[in-house]
């Protein structure tokens, strides 16, 4: 089924205009049926299994089943997502747990600056790019002249 | 006509798409228009934060020149971009991204993506070109720069954003691209972008051709399933020639689940062999010669590792095997004598293992789960997935794009070079990614580089045109009204059937995309033709994309969903039709193991040792297939030296 959604667990996002889940789906799969105000995959065909609808729920209602048609029932792979990392949990058709935690970024969310810092010294005409030739650690940009 | 709001948007620079050539641009962009006073519009059709083909993450940069360090040259990627394509490359594009490439990692790292360093603080490779991430985040970190860059600036911001606008075509002035159109997948509303630049930059294709997998899995196919070759359907749209149509990529990779090998064969120094134990590498050696002078250079072409392979399969030597647990063993034995320090390796290589599939291909490590595999004591399976179209990756099909003046020689100037680089021969319409073409192996940073450096001359044509292009008031109700006619159809034919997927009158797209999946399959060199293809399948195919393409008319769409996968699907069919034409014009083989023509079946140097450029004229509704000369920047390198010697 690819990404599926537990009733149980699916709030509707408190019916705000639009649901994480759905915002967030790069194929534009996940719906929010209007009578049960529980979010759906309307087309698992098309499901890239990118888990970004199960990292970004809420309430940890949406979980993966591995594709029907080539992967045995019983695996899993779980995800708990935090502002510095990730961690996985997963687990075998024989039971088997494995646990993974990994870093995924190393300044605080939201606050990338464009410029990284580098200065930007070059015009419109010049083949150097802003923050360049300073972001390359190089006292030029490459160039065939001279 | 299905009753939708117009809304007209006006911008000096319009970037379509949001990935890592968007992005890049945005971030590039936003400097520049600040200083111009220009305002900057990115259209995305899905979240920036999540979107295009580094949506889910990745675990590697792949292209990384370390040009501070002093070990590589511009001109030593140059080469190996060159010998991977089989000797069809524009120098001067490639060397524009390996000049700057650097400088986008160096700022992906400030952004806060987090670079494997060893001991002594340098990244650590996988290979000569690329680098170790814990890449989870890769896109959400490289979208914040990209949105504060627009969008910040204490309430004067210089860009906006529209995320969940399918972008379906361009407009024109004429000659000149004047922006785009599309439609908001969440609200009815068709919007009209009018720029005075455009830069084109939403990605590559996939399920133009059949995938392996049927039922549910055919979403995971190896290239994400929502690019559907817009880029190259806006292209060749406005007019634009293109280039390397017929250069598609077929990635091998773990089979089924697409997991990706580059990190097993790199970092871990793994073997692959078949069914009885033959190392195909090895035993078909001989057959590089074949393909000489690409087949004896190091790394050996992708295709011709693939072909290697695909040869052992079609003589039932299969499976493929990935030798994990052999690789894993072989690294872990350094640490045999101290127990301790053993089993700390064959930890750590297991969760570097693990990561690698969790960071991109999630779906890998729950096929692996579910049929019990411990990578440390079993071989996988590896398979050759079905032809894409990325000419960021291994690919080449993209637009013919300028280069920039200070790369050229007075040779490739007459050729190359038009006045703004990475400008197609449409003027204002930019393209970078795997929207440009012949300057393949940029990979994610290397399309974020190329996306910077031309949404930097966007800006230049911009100031230099400081005009806003003319739209004709009847031309655009006309798109209008085509853009949405799937609606109208539906709503038109509903009627006639109680079963809304079988109708005389029209066509779902989901049919639709098997139909063109179906020929494109078996006339045009798929999966069950085995990658091969001759001249008699080629013009079936042509005939047979023909009546699809009078179908298209017939599209039908019940709701907005089904409204962008009517016009995903009519982007894929223009792929399709340019690499056809390409795939016959061009009479040899130069890519074996992305494909074979049956009919003309070795690499002929002499006569085609160039470029095979396609271009639609939208005015007479005619194609068009020429050559362009291949021109070197940088002296050739000898024999020995692509020997690695
Ligand atoms: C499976 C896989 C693994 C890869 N692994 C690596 C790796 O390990 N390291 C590495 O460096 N590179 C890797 N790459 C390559 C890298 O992902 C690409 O080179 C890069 O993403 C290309 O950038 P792009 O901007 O051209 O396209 P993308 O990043 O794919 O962006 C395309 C954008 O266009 C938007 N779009 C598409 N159609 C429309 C439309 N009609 N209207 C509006 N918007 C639209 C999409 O939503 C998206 O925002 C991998 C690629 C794939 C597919
Ligand atoms: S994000 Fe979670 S809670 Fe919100 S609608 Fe989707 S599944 Fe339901
Ligand atoms: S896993 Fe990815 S593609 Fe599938 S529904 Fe969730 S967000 Fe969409």
């Amino acid at each position: 089924m690819p990404s599926y959604v537990n009733p149980e667990k699916c709030d509707g996002c408190k019916a705000l205009d639009k649901t994480a889940c759905q915002h967030i789906c790069p194929n534009d799969l996940m719906a929010l049926d209007k009578v049960t105000m529980k979010a759906y995959n309307r087309d698992v065909t098309m499901c890239w299994e990118c888990y970004n609808c199960v990292k970004i729920c809420p309430t940890q209602a949406v979980e993966v089943r591995g594709y029907a048609d080539f992967v045995p029932l019983g695996a899993s792979a779980t995800p708990m997502r935090s502002t510095d990392s990730i961690m996985w949990t997963v687990k075998f058709r024989n039971g088997t747990i494995k646990r993974f935690k990994f870093p995924i970024r190393t300044t605080p969310e939201g606050e990338a600056a464009p410029d990284g810092g580098f200065e930007s010294p070059a015009d419109l005409a010049s083949p150097a790019l802003f923050t360049e030739p300073a972001s390359l650690g190089l006292p030029e940009v490459f160039t065939l002249k001279h | 006509m299905a009753n939708f709001e117009t809304i007209v948007v006006e911008t000096d620079l319009l970037i379509l798409g949001g990935g890592m050539a968007a992005c890049g641009a945005a971030v590039e962009a936003a400097h520049w228009a600040r200083q111009n006073g220009l305002k900057v519009t990115l259209v995305d059709k899905a979240a920036v934060d999540r979107s295009g083909a580094v949506a889910m993450g990745l675990s590697a940069i792949n292209q990384y020149v370390g040009l501070r360090d002093g070990k590589n040259t511009v001109k030593d990627y140059v080469d190996y971009v060159r010998n991977d394509l089989m000797g069809v490359t524009r120098e001067d594009l490639v060397a524009n991204i390996a000049r700057h490439v650097d400088s986008t990692v160096h700022l992906f790292e400030k952004w806060g993506l987090p670079i494997w360093k060893d001991e002594n603080g340098n990244y650590v490779h996988e290979g000569r070109w690329q680098l170790m991430i814990n890449g989870e985040s890769y896109k959400v970190v490289v979208a914040e720069a990209a949105k504060n860059a627009l969008l910040a600036g204490n309430g004067k911001a210089v860009g906006e954003i529209y995320e969940r606008i399918f972008i379906v075509g361009p407009l024109m002035d004429g000659e000149r691209c004047a922006g785009a159109v599309g439609f908001s997948v969440r609200e009815e509303k068709f919007y009209v972008f009018k720029a005075k630049a455009t830069l084109v930059a939403m990605g590559g294709a996939v399920h133009v051709f059949k995938p392996r997998s049927s039922g549910e899995g055919m979403g995971r196919a190896w290239y994400p399933p929502w690019n559907s070759g817009s880029s190259a359907y806006f292209t060749l749209k406005a007019g634009a020639e293109m280039t390397c149509q017929e250069v598609r990529f077929i990635p091998v990779r773990f089979k089924d689940a697409y997991g990706p090998v580059g990190a097993w064969f790199l970092l871990f120094k793994s073997r692959a062999t078949n069914a009885m134990g033959g190392e195909y590498m090895v035993e078909r050696r001989a057959e590089l010669e074949n393909w000489a002078p690409y087949g004896r250079v190091k790394p050996i072409p992708a295709n011709l590792r693939n072909y290697l392979g695909m040869l052992d399969v079609m003589e039932g030597k299969g499976p493929i095997y990935m030798r994990t647990e052999e690789a894993i063993k072989k690294i872990a034995t350094t640490y045999k004598d101290d127990d301790k320090a053993y089993k700390k390796k064959m930890k750590e290589l297991e969760s570097e293992a693990w990561e690698d599939f969790l960071d991109m291909t999630i779906s890998q490590a729950i096929l692996w789960a579910g049929t019990n595999v411990q990578p440390e004591e079993r071989s996988s399976e590896i398979a050759a997935a079905e032809p894409y179209f990325i000419g960021s990756h291994s690919g080449a099909s993209g637009a013919w794009v300028s280069g920039p003046e200070d790369l050229q020689t007075d040779e490739t100037k007459k050729e190359y070079f038009w006045g703004y680089a990475h400008m197609s021969t449409v003027p204002g319409l930019f393209c970078a990614g795997d929207a440009s073409g012949a300057s393949s192996h940029k990979f994610s940073s290397g399309s974020h580089a190329e996306g910077r450096a031309a949404a930097k001359a966007a800006v230049k044509f911009v100031v230099d045109n400081n005009t806003m292009p003319n739209l004709d008031a009847a031309a655009l109700e006309a798109l209008k009204e085509q853009i949405l006619r799937p609606l109208d159809v539906y709503e038109q034919f509903k009627g006639a059937t109680t079963d809304p997927e079988v109708n005389p009158n029209y066509i779902k797209p989901r049919m639709y995309m098997y139909r063109l999946q179906k020929l494109m399959d078996e006339y045009a060199a798929g999966i069950t033709a085995q990658f091969t293809t001759n001249e008699s399948l080629l013009n079936k195919a042509l005939e047979l994309l023909a009546f699809l393409k009078e179908d298209a008319e017939k599209l039908a769409a019940s709701n907005l969903h089904e409204l962008m996968r009517c016009w995903e699907n009519v982007h894929r069919t223009w792929q399709a039709e340019a690499h056809v034409r390409t795939l016959l014009f061009r009479e040899e083989t130069r890519w074996p193991g992305y494909y074979y023509r049956a009919d003309k079946p070795k690499i002929d140097d002499e006569q085609w040792h160039v470029f095979a450029n396609c271009k639609y004229h939208p005015n007479t509704d005619q194609w068009e297939v020429l050559t362009r000369p291949i021109l070197h920047i940088f002296p050739q390198p000898k024999e020995h030296e692509l020997l690695g010697g």
